[in-house]
C-alpha cells in the first residue's frame, strides 16, 4: 500500500465516521456540514474527470450541478401538486429516478455543449464553456414556470427505498454511498484504456491520433460522463437546502468548483474530497471569524495558486506517481 | 412599430456595443500580449465605476471623476500586475483563471468593506443632460449619444495607438516574439505593466460611463465582463479588430432581439406565451449566436496570427 492509498482511506475512514460521532453527541450541524462536504466532493468528482485526466478546463459546470438540482426540484413539485408535466410524464419524489432523469438531462445538454466546445481548446473552450453555462443561468432565471428568478423550494426532502432520508445522518448515508460509487468509478476508469486515451489526449494529442485513436469522441465521452456525475451532485444538494435557484447555475458556483479540484489536487484520485473537505471547512472557520470570509478566502486561494502547487493530496502523499 | 423605435433600439445596441469593445478591446490586448486569460477585468470595470462616484459626490464635478476613474483603475491594474499577474504569464491557463478568480473575490469583498453593500448613484453631467431628436420624432438621450461617440474616438485613438507609434510598435512586436524583442533592448516587464494597465483603464472608462445610467454596485462587472468573453471568442482572440466588431454585433444582436423576438412570436402564438418565450429566447440569443460562429469558425471572425 503506497502513500497516497493510506492517505486516501484515511480520509475516506474520517469522511465516513465524523457524522456519526458528531451524531451521537447531538451536533446535528456538523452532520449537515460533512453532507455537503460529501455532495460538493461528488461534483468535484465528476469535474476532475473532465479537467483532472482530460485537461478539458470546464468554466461551465454549473450548468451540470444546476441542471440536477432543478430535476430534482422539478420532478418533487410535480410529485406533489400530482400534475403531469411536459409530454405527460408523472412527478417523483424517489431520488433513484430523479438521479437517472438528472443525468439523462444533464447527458443531453453535455452532448450539445461539447460537440461545439470541443472544436476549440485552450482558452476559448474556458470562455465557451462559461458562455454556454450562462445561457442556462438566463434562460433559468427568464422562465417563469418553475420560481424563474426566486428558485423552486422541495418542501419535502425526495426519498431514497429502505430509509428516511429526513434523518441528517440517512441522508448522509446515501450521499456518502453515491460519492463512493462515483469514487470507485472515477479509478476504474483512470486505470481503464479509455483512462490512458483520455489522458494521453491531455498529454499529447498529435501522438494520439497518429496511434490511431481520435481524440475528440474521447474527450466528449469524458465531457459527457463528468457533467453527468455532476448532475446527480447537484439533485443530492437541491436535497439537502430543500431548495434550488439559478444561483446553482451561476459562474460562481463553476469557480467554486475549480476551486475543489485544485484545492485538492488536480487529477488525483481522492483530490476534490480533500479540496471540498478544505473548502468547507475554510468557509464555515472564515465565516465564522469575520463577515469578510470572502476576502480572506480569495487571499489563501491567491497564495495556494502562486505558491503551493500540487493540492492537499499533493501535500500529504508526495508528486503523482507514474506506472 | 415606429421608425423612431427602430432607430432608437438600433442606437441602444450601439452604445451597448460600444461599451462593450472598451471592456472587450483590453481583454483581448492583454490576451494577445501576454496570454493571459483575466476574469478580474470585470472588477477593474467595478474600480473605475466606484473611483467616479465618489470623486464626483465629493468634488460635484462628473469630469473630475472620470479622470479618476482611469487613474484608480490604471493603477489598480498596474498594482495587481506587478503583485499578482506578472507570476502567471508562464503558468497555464487553469492557474491563470483560478488566481484572477481569487482576485475577484477579493476586489469585491474588498469594495464592499469600503463603500458598503448600497449601490451609490452618479448623475449625468449637466452638459450632456437632455435629449436630441430623432428622425421620426423621437427623443433620444444626449448622453447616450455622447458614450457612443467616446468609444469611438477611443477606437479610434487605440487603432492610431497600436499601428502608428513607437509603443503601438511594442507592443505588436511583443505578441509576435517576446524573447526577441527582449533581446533587443525592449523593457518587457514594463511594457507587460504598461500594457495590462491600459487595458485596466479602458475598464475603468466603460464603468465609470455606464455609471451614470445605472446604480454603481458590487457585482457591476460580472455580466458585462461574460458577455466581453462572448465578444472576443466571437471576434477572435488578440484581435482588435475582431473585438469591435464582435461587440457591435452581440451589442445590436442582444438589444434588437430582446425588442424584437417577441414581437415576432406574437405573429404565430398568443401574445402572453409571445412575450414569456420571446423574453427567453432573447436572452440566450447572442450565446446562440456565439455557438454558430463558432461552428463554423472555431477560432472567430478575425482569427489573430499568433
Amino acid at each position: 500500500m503506497n502513500r497516497e492509498t493510506r492517505v486516501n482511506l484515511l480520509l475516506l475512514v474520517l469522511l465516513l465516521a465524523v457524522p456519526f460521532v458528531a451524531d451521537a453527541l447531538g451536533q446535528t450541524f456538523t452532520v449537515t456540514l460533512v453532507t455537503r462536504i460529501a455532495i460538493l466532493a461528488l461534483a468535484a468528482v465528476g469535474l476532475n474527470i473532465a479537467l483532472g485526466l482530460g485537461g478539458l478546463v470546464s468554466f461551465g459546470h454549473a450548468a451540470f450541478f444546476g441542471i440536477g438540482g432543478y430535476a430534482a426540484g422539478i420532478l418533487a413539485s410535480h410529485a406533489m401538486s400530482g400534475e403531469p408535466m411536459l409530454f405527460g410524464f408523472e412527478g417523483s419524489a424517489q431520488m433513484p429516478v430523479i438521479w437517472i432523469v438528472a443525468m439523462l438531462a444533464a447527458g443531453l445538454v453535455s452532448l450539445a455543449i461539447g460537440v461545439i466546445s470541443l472544436r476549440t481548446s485552450g482558452v476559448y473552450f474556458i470562455m465557451i464553456t462559461l458562455a454556454f453555462a450562462q445561457m442556462v443561468y438566463y434562460f433559468a432565471i427568464s422562465w417563469p414556470a418553475y420560481g424563474g428568478e426566486d428558485g423552486l423550494s422541495i418542501t419535502l426532502r425526495n426519498g431514497f427505498p429502505g430509509l428516511n432520508t429526513m434523518r441528517p445522518t440517512e441522508f448522509f448515508l446515501v450521499c456518502f454511498g453515491v460519492l463512493a460509487v462515483a469514487l470507485v468509478l472515477s479509478a476504474l476508469l483512470s486505470a481503464s484504456r479509455f483512462g490512458a486515451a483520455l489522458q494521453a489526449a491531455r498529454q499529447n494529442e498529435v501522438r494520439l491520433a497518429s496511434i490511431g485513436i481520435a481524440p475528440m469522441p474521447i474527450r466528449l465521452t469524458a465531457f459527457v460522463l463528468s457533467a453527468m456525475i455532476t448532475a446527480v451532485a447537484g439533485a443530492l444538494y437541491a436535497d439537502l437546502n430543500r431548495f434550488v435557484s439559478p444561483s446553482m447555475l451561476s459562474w460562481h458556483m463553476s469557480g467554486e468548483l475549480i476551486v475543489l479540484v485544485i484545492l485538492g489536487g488536480t487529477g488525483r484520485l481522492m483530490g476534490p474530497v480533500a479540496g471540498a473537505a478544505l473548502f468547507v471547512l475554510l468557509e464555515f472557520w472564515l465565516g465564522g471569524i469575520t463577515e469578510r470570509w470572502q476576502f480572506f478566502l480569495g487571499l489563501i486561494l491567491l497564495v495556494t495558486v502562486l505558491f503551493a502547487r500540487g493540492g492537499v493530496i499533493g501535500l500529504f502523499a508526495g508528486k503523482e506517481r507514474h506506472g | 412599430m415606429t421608425l423612431a423605435l427602430v432607430i432608437e433600439q438600433v442606437l441602444n445596441g450601439v452604445q451597448l456595443g460600444v461599451m462593450l469593445f472598451l471592456m472587450a478591446a483590453g481583454l483581448t490586448l492583454i490576451f494577445g500580449v501576454m496570454g493571459l486569460i483575466n476574469l478580474a477585468h470585470g472588477s477593474l470595470y467595478m474600480v473605475g465605476a466606484f473611483a467616479c462616484a465618489s470623486v464626483a459626490a465629493l468634488t460635484g464635478s462628473f469630469w473630475l471623476g472620470l479622470v479618476a476613474s482611469l487613474a484608480a483603475a490604471a493603477a489598480a491594474g498596474a498594482l495587481i500586475e506587478i503583485t499578482v499577474i506578472r507570476r502567471l504569464y508562464q503558468r497555464d491557463h487553469l492557474d491563470q483563471v483560478l488566481a484572477t478568480f481569487a482576485l475577484i473575490l477579493i476586489f469585491s469583498e474588498g469594495t464592499r468593506w469600503l463603500f458598503g453593500s448600497f449601490p451609490l448613484y452618479l448623475d449625468i453631467p449637466p452638459l450632456l443632460q437632455g435629449a436630441v431628436g430623432l428622425p421620426g420624432g423621437a427623443q433620444y438621450p444626449l448622453y447616450r449619444l455622447a458614450i457612443i461617440l467616446a468609444g469611438a474616438l477611443v477606437a479610434f485613438g487605440l487603432y492610431a495607438l497600436i499601428s502608428r507609434t513607437r509603443l503601438g510598435m511594442r507592443i505588436r512586436a511583443g505578441e509576435s516574439d517576446r524573447e526577441m524583442i527582449a533581446a533587443l533592448g525592449v523593457d518587457i516587464r514594463t511594457l507587460y505593466t504598461l500594457v495590462f494597465a491600459l487595458g485596466a483603464a479602458l475598464a475603468g472608462l466603460a464603468g465609470a460611463m455606464v455609471g451614470a445610467l445605472q446604480s454603481v454596485q458590487v457585482g457591476m462587472g460580472e455580466p458585462v465582463l461574460i458577455l466581453a468573453f462572448v465578444v472576443i471568442v466571437i471576434g477572435g482572440i488578440g484581435s482588435i479588430k475582431g473585438a469591435l466588431i464582435g461587440a457591435l454585433l452581440v451589442g445590436s444582436v442582444d438589444t434588437l432581439g430582446r425588442f424584437l423576438l417577441p414581437q415576432l412570436l406574437a405573429l404565430v402564438v398568443p401574445p402572453d406565451q409571445a412575450g414569456l418565450i420571446g423574453g427567453a429566447l432573447a436572452s440566450m440569443l447572442i450565446y446562440i449566436l456565439m455557438a454558430i460562429i463558432l461552428a463554423v469558425k472555431p477560432r472567430g471572425l478575425f482569427p489573430a496570427q499568433a
